[in-house]
């Protein structure tokens, strides 16, 4: 664990418990235990209960997933805090949950009501097409989205003490989480191949602080645990992005638009531990009912794309 | 002949493990499978999520094989929830959730709180020699109860119990694998 750019402590936050607490080292660790698991959107206590005996790592909480949220338009906010708060409540594993793109006071409200993880999310409709979230003036830590390398590390810069490939959520369609963890890990690739003296060129095309390039170029991954998310609909989805690299698999509409959700769900859980066995993969997608119904990206047309938010 | 050593890994932060027993010259593979078991000479259950552990533990056969092995005297180390998982009793857990057991203790689990209260702080730990451990406590368990087969290893200044013993088994509620700390990783090799 390195923790260059990272203060050594949350300030300026309201709601900062005791010393030590809300440092770099403890929110990118928690992402650290979450690693080899499985992340499922929940919008009821009753789903939320389902995805921790199914072997949930955490839940994401929230109103309509991303599929509902697509189908119904219109703008996308943060939950009904009493929603959040009963699942809170409800599970004993991290509970996650999303605030806008630069709504910095849905973050603030977060941390209030105690998630262990907050999302600033594509899924919601941006709050300032400018700024993200100054992440590091907080005692809960943040997971982001990115579509690329750079896009990662302005992230991280920002104070993201987990990175998640954003994929094209509420599709069903796989293909986005592909090419964004393909690009992330390419890139990654690439930089490790780099001479130091090429690194400060790197650094400005990257459009990231030239520290952070380094340290990525010489870990060869990034600083902070790396998910995929968007488009995973089955074990062998889940098992297809381990096998690309990920740390770890979100499951978004995925798991209750589906026939079986608590079937479907523990089978995904199982594929991401043996994501490297066939023989696994293929017990665990026997029987597992209709998978959810999904669209093709390629149907979806560019302005109702979810990745293309944030930048 | 350089020891064998296992990192079960279901889930958690199995990686950070592996890779510090590997900086101290031990063998460490990842442990998924029964038979994979039976290759290690000791293991270290890593920090994770203990529901998700179990769960995967029984799934595939493993639970059994683990608490036969953990009787017979296998040297095994647990970070936060695989201090939960070899712990006889655990509170706030989930109505079916089993451990594997072995520290004759009862811990509880998130007893901290939520993320908002995971913190770092120094720890004296007599079983180690030179300076305090810098002990990073993530959602962290608490031993809340130490039975008369186990031996508490540290405790916070108010008393708590983060760390115990008992024959090879060993347990802390902290993560030395994301702190660099080595010394507990060469204590656990020592009993091989």
């Amino acid at each position: 664990m390195t923790d260059t750019l990272a203060p050594s402590t949350a300030s300026g936050s309201a709601d900062s418990s005791g010393p030590g607490t809300g440092t770099a080292r403890v929110k990118r660790g928690l992402a650290e235990m979450l690693k080899g698991g499985v992340i499922m959107d929940v919008v009821t206590v009753e789903q939320a209960k389902i995805a921790e005996d199914a072997g949930a790592v955490a839940v994401m909480a929230l109103e309509r997933v991303p599929a509902d949220i697509r189908a119904q338009g219109g703008v996308a906010r943060m939950s009904d805090p009493d929603l959040i708060a009963g699942i809170v409540d409800a599970v004993s594993i991290p509970v996650m949950a999303k605030a806008r793109i630069g709504h910095f006071v849905e973050a603030q409200v977060l941390q209030h009501l105690g998630v262990d993880y907050i999302d600033e999310s594509e899924v919601l409709s941006p709050a300032d097409y400018v700024n993200h979230i100054d992440k590091w003036k907080f005692t809960a830590p943040f997971v982001c989205g990115a579509t690329n390398l750079g896009e990662a590390l302005r992230r991280i810069t920002e104070g993201a003490a987990m990175i998640r490939s954003k994929g094209e959520a509420g599709t069903g369609d796989v293909s986005e989480a592909t090419k964004h963890i393909r690009t992330i890990k390419g890139e990654i690739n690439a930089l490790k191949a780099k001479s130091p003296d090429e690194l400060y060129v790197a650094a400005k095309e990257l459009q990231a602080p030239y520290e952070l390039v380094a340290e990525v170029a010489r870990l060869g991954k990034l600083p902070v645990v790396l998910f995929t998310a968007g488009g995973v609909a089955t074990p062998a989805d889940a098992a297809m992005m381990m096998q690309l690299g990920a740390d770890g698999v979100f499951v978004g509409s995925g798991i209750f638009k589906s026939g079986d959700p608590a079937k479907r769900a523990a089978a995904i859980v199982k594929a991401t531990t043996f994501f490297d066995d066939p023989e696994e993969i293929a017990n665990a997608s026997r029987g597992l009912g209709e998978a959810m119904v999904g669209i093709n990206v390629a149907d979806v047309p560019a302005p109702h794309r979810l990745a293309d938010r944030g930048w | 002949m350089t020891p064998k050593v296992g990192v079960l890994a279901l889930q958690g932060d199995f990686r950070e493990h592996l890779a510090v027993l590997a900086g101290l010259g031990a063998e460490a593979v990842p442990v998924r499978r029964a038979r994979e078991l039976e290759q290690v000479q000791g293991l270290v259950i890593p920090g994770g999520e203990s529901t998700v552990m179990d769960k995967l533990s029984r799934a595939f056969g493993l639970r059994e094989p683990l608490r036969e092995r953990i009787a017979d005297g296998m040297p095994v180390y647990g970070t936060c929830a695989g201090l939960i998982m070899l712990s006889d009793r655990v509170l706030d857990a989930l109505p079916d959730q089993q451990t594997l057991g072995g520290l004759d203790v009862t811990v509880r689990r998130n007893a901290f709180g939520n993320q908002l209260d995971s913190f770092e702080t120094d720890l004296d730990v007599d079983l180690l020699d030179g300076p305090p451990v810098h002990a990073a406590f993530i959602r962290a368990p608490i031993v809340e109860a130490v039975g008369p087969g186990a031996e508490t290893v540290a405790a916070l200044e108010d008393g708590r119990v983060v760390a115990v013993r008992q024959g090879n088994l060993l347990g802390t509620s902290f993560h030395p694998e994301i702190t660099g700390e080595t010394r507990f990783h060469e204590h656990f090799l020592s009993l091989l």
